[in-house]
Parts: C-alpha cells; structure tokens; sequence
C-alpha cells in the first residue's frame, strides 16, 4: 500500500512500524528528561498549592455527592486530569510541529519503508506517555503530601493514560492545520481554557447555569474529571461506562479527522 | 540478467491546470549512474517525489525491480532504496553515530546490523572522528556526507540523490564526487538531479535533459555533446566585442554565434581561422576552449533566468 494513503477518509492502516518512531522520540526525550519534568511539574504543583491551601482556607469544604471534602483534594483530583490533558496537548502541538514542519524529521521518516498513519500513531502515542509520564511524578507528589491515599488511585492510572490518548489525538488536528507556533494559541484561548472552567476542575459544575452545563457534562475533560475524582476518594465512578465512551469516541473521531488532515497536508 | 532497477513511463503530474512533467519516460539500469539535468523549475524534484511515491502521478507509471509498482508497493520498493533529499532532515538532538541507528530502525533492521554498520558508513563518509557529534557541529559538506551514510543505512539497490552538492563549498563538493564514484566503483546504482554540470559530467553514464517537465535530450554527456553542438567554443569579451557578432567576416567562420551580456559566443568545427582573424582587434580578450555541458544546457534550455522555482 501507498505510504500516504491518496483517499483522505480511508480507514487507518496501522502496523509495528509506529515503535521506532515513538523509541525515536524516546531517545530525545532520555537526554532531556529531568529538566524537562521539572518544567512539567512544577506548573500544576504550583496551581494546586495557590489554590489549594490559598483558596482552600477560605472555601474549606466542597460538597460532593452528599460528601464533605475538602477543597485541596476536590482540586487535586480534577487537576490531575487537567495536567494530563495540558502534557498531552503540548507535546501533541509543539513538539510534534516542531519535528514535523521545522526539523522535517517526517519527511526524512517516510523516506524509509514506513507509513504516514504509522508516524501520526507514533506521535499520538508518544505524547500520551509523556502525559502518564507527568501525571505520574504529580501523583507521586500528591502522595507524598497526603493529599490522598485512596488505593483505587492504582485505577486513576490508566484511566489518565487514555485522557492523554484523547487529548493527544485532539490536538493532532490543529497540528494537522497550523501554518506556524502561532496558531496553538487559538485552540488553547477556544478551546482549552473554557473547557478548564467548565469541567468541574475548580468548582463543581452544578453551580453552572442549566443551559451551560447541559453542553459541559459531554466534555471530555468533564468525563475525565468525573472518573478520576471518585478515585482519589476511594469510590468507584458513577456512569462510568458513558464516561469512558465520551473519551472514546472524542479520541476515535479527533484520530481519524487528525489522521485526514495530515494526508491531505503531505498529499501533493 | 538482473531486471531494469527503475523504469518510469509516460509519467505525468499536473497542479491545477500547470503541467509540471509531461510525458516523461526513462530507465535505470544497474550499475548506472542517471543524471537529470534541467533549470529550476523544470520538474526534477517533482519527478524525483513521484519516484518516491510522496506525490500522487496523474498518468504513467513507476515501476521498480521488473515487478514493483510506485506507490502501491511502496514500502518493499522503500525497503531496497536509499534516499538523500535536497534539504537535509537529520535529527539535530542526535549524535552521528545515533541518527544511522535510529534511521536504521525504521527500515526494521536490528541494533545489531546496525551496530555492526555504523563504523563502516562513518569511515565511508569520512566522518569516524565526527561520531559523537551532533549535525549542529558539523559542516555543510558533513552533514551532507552524513545524510548520504544514512541512506546507505538498509544497503540499498538504488540511491536516489536530489541535488546532493547544492550549497557546498568547491572542497566539499569534491570530496562528495570522490565518494559516490567510490560507490558506483563498488556497483551501486544511483539516480540524481543537480544543476552543476560538472557533476553530471563526472559522475553519470547517462544523462536526462528536462525542460518544462518534458524531456528535451538524453544521452550520454559526451555523445549529446557531439549531437548537439560544434566541438570548440571562442568566447569573446571586452568593450564594444557584442557588435563582432554581426561581423560578416566573422559569422562566415563560426557555425553558430551567441550573444550573453557582453559576451559573444562563437560555436565552430575548426577555431583557427576565425581565431587568427580575431587578431584585428587587440582590445578584446578571447577564450578558446572545446564545448562542454554546460553549453549544450544553455544550448537547450535557453541563457534566459527561470524566476518560477
């Protein structure tokens, strides 16, 4: 088959060769790595420390589903969810525009056997790990703080690696269209930073009014927020199945509309 | 009797209603080193893409190995092809020695064979004491020799080098000749694309002349040379030499005259006659040399600048 499939919409045509693509990027990323974890951690630590004992002694508690909690573990648990989702996104913008437009590292790729679908893959995936990545040196943190100790945090895990995934694929799209850095800054100011305040990150989302919140329920970041906070509670999610399809059929469709996009960018 | 490494028929590309490569066929042979020579904008990186199978044809066909087809068997076509793009894609986050192991996992070689690779390409391209150096630190005639061990990464049939020595200094350019004649010494075969046409004259057999995507002459240099143009060429140049081209007693001596700028061009079978007449103005300077490529180009695609490309 055609290392760039001519049909924009065919179905994707995935095999192994995505693994050195993504150990590529690995590579770099080894020489790179403590420095850039700090760079990825210190922001949300630093979030969750304003806000959480700053905003938290004046909040106190949040009621949640008949619970009590307290602010800083209400914050917590949704910031997580941001922190994966703002990891995957960087990576899936930034960086992957950075190897694929400026150093062409792609076109250099594809002049060995391997599919444009498979580099798109590699790249979605990679920036999902260094999501999990992120999320993991936070959640060591928030451990090591106290903050929780719930031991169904072993569940939040994954479920964090598929909140990369969706939002890794998302950002692939705008990756697929940008004609330069500049253009990120849209999908972050449109996109991104309403979704942050209508998730339910920093105050529960029934205090938006009925009409917002009907459309902030079916976010992914709400469905994210929504599995991963009973979690650090040491509950099980409600609805969790509608959750997980929410972020499933937002990173399936953003995949494959991604996965458009770049053909019809490489396709001439 | 090995099949025809690269045949390319009828092959057509058009961008709206412009037609970049008309009609083009060729054919590489093993062992043969191809030349496509044409100015800017004359459709060699086009074609060169097409062959690549990172541009759709709308008519022709490419056929590698007697039985694969370009773009459908594109990966096991990519499989036995080495590549050097115009623009240099190495990783700059790696050393020399990590850019041949990480391109060589692409091709789905082990670490091993790799390994085992690395000090032999960097030795062929004179980069040994460079191993550990990432492309920041390195040359232009480096980096270039660097992207030419990469593409020889899978031991490939065919390379395939679009403009290889564009950029690089006279040094450079000849220690890059140097090392593809050792590759063709070796029975390697390679397609190329330059516009220095002392490069084509070096290094190919056989030579494809493309303007305006069609092809306009093909051959071997020496053969088209003698095809298409007097053996000896008289250039003349200094203040008022533009007007010797509408000499009478001139014109008479040389088969053809050009004018370029301040210079004329007198194309001839036999200098000596036109050379002894040339005597009666002092003033002007004259070189005589025998014709070469770059007269036949200039010949065939015309002295005119190609803005377009």
């Amino acid at each position: 088959m055609s290392q760039i499939q001519n049909n924009l919409w065919a179905a994707p045509r995935l095999s192994m060769r995505w693994w050195p693509v993504f150990r590529r990027n690995f590579l770099v990323w080894q020489k790179l790595a403590i420095p850039s974890l700090v760079g990825n951690i210190a922001e949300p630590l630093m979030w969750l420390v304003a806000f959480g004992y700053g905003l938290g002694a004046l909040v106190g508690q949040v009621e949640l589903g008949g619970e009590k909690v307290p602010y800083i573990l209400f914050l917590a648990s949704g910031s997580i969810c941001m922190s994966a989702m703002n990891a995957a996104t960087f990576e899936a913008l930034y960086s992957a525009f950075s190897r694929m437009h400026v150093q062409k590292t792609w076109d250099g790729i594809m002049n060995a056997p391997v599919r444009l679908d498979d580099v798109v893959l590699a790249e979605m995936l990679w920036a999902a790990f260094k999501s999990l990545f992120t999320v993991t040196a936070i959640l060591g943190v928030m451990l090591a703080l106290g903050i929780s100790h719930s031991p169904k945090l072993l569940v939040a895990w994954p479920v964090l690696l598929g909140v990369g995934i969706t939002f890794s694929c998302m950002a692939l799209i705008f990756n697929a269209l940008a004609k330069g850095y500049d253009f990120f800054t849209y999908y972050f100011t449109l996109f991104l930073t309403p979704m942050m305040f209508l998730s339910g990150i920093f105050f529960p989302r029934d205090q938006l009014p009925p009409i917002v919140r009907a459309v902030a329920d079916w976010l992914p970041l709400s469905a994210a927020v929504d599995l991963v906070r009973p979690l650090f509670l040491d509950r099980w999610p409600e609805h969790a199945l509608r959750h997980g399809l929410v972020l499933m059929v937002f990173a399936g469709v953003s995949f494959w509309v991604a996965l458009a996009l770049t053909r019809k960018r490489f396709r001439s | 009797m090995n099949p025809t490494l690269l045949s390319v028929n009828h092959l057509a590309k058009r961008y709206g209603d412009q037609t970049v490569v008309n009609d083009l066929s060729f054919h590489i042979e093993p062992g043969e080193c191809l030349g496509i020579i044409g100015p800017n904008g004359a459709g060699k990186t086009t074609t060169i893409r097409m062959c690549l199978g990172l541009s759709e044809p709308n008519g022709g066909a490419i056929t590698y190995f007697g039985d694969r087809h370009m773009p459908g068997d594109a990966l096991t076509i990519k499989a036995r092809l080495g590549v050097v793009a115009q623009m240099d894609t190495l990783d700059p986050d790696f050393t020399a020695a990590e850019n041949l192991l990480v391109f060589g996992r692409y091709f789905g070689l082990s670490d091993q064979i790799i390994r085992e690779r690395i000090p032999q390409l960097l030795e062929y391209a004179a980069l040994s004491h460079k191993a550990d150096a990432k492309p920041g630190q390195l040359s232009g005639g480096m980096k270039r020799r660097l992207s030419l061990a990469r593409a020889l990464i899978n031991a490939p049939d065919l390379l395939m080098l679009d403009e290889p020595t564009t950029g690089l200094d006279p040094q450079a350019r000849h220690l890059m000749w140097e090392r593809l004649q050792v590759l063709l010494q070796q029975g390697k075969s390679i397609l190329l694309t330059t516009h220095f046409m002392d490069e084509a004259e070096r290094l190919c057999n056989r030579l494809l002349v493309l303007d305006h995507g069609r092809k306009i002459a093909e051959g071997k240099p020496r053969d088209l040379i003698a095809e298409h143009l007097e053996p000896e060429v008289v250039e003349v140049f200094g203040q008022g030499a533009v007007q010797l081209a509408d000499e009478a007693s001139l014109q008479v001596l040389a088969q053809r005259v050009e004018v370029s700028g301040e210079t004329v061009f007198f194309y001839t079978r036999d200098s000596q006659p036109l050379l002894v007449a040339l005597q009666a103005w002092p003033a002007l300077r004259t070189l005589h040399r025998p014709s070469n490529l770059e007269d036949l180009f200039l010949k065939l695609t015309g002295r005119q600048i190609r803005e377009d490309a």
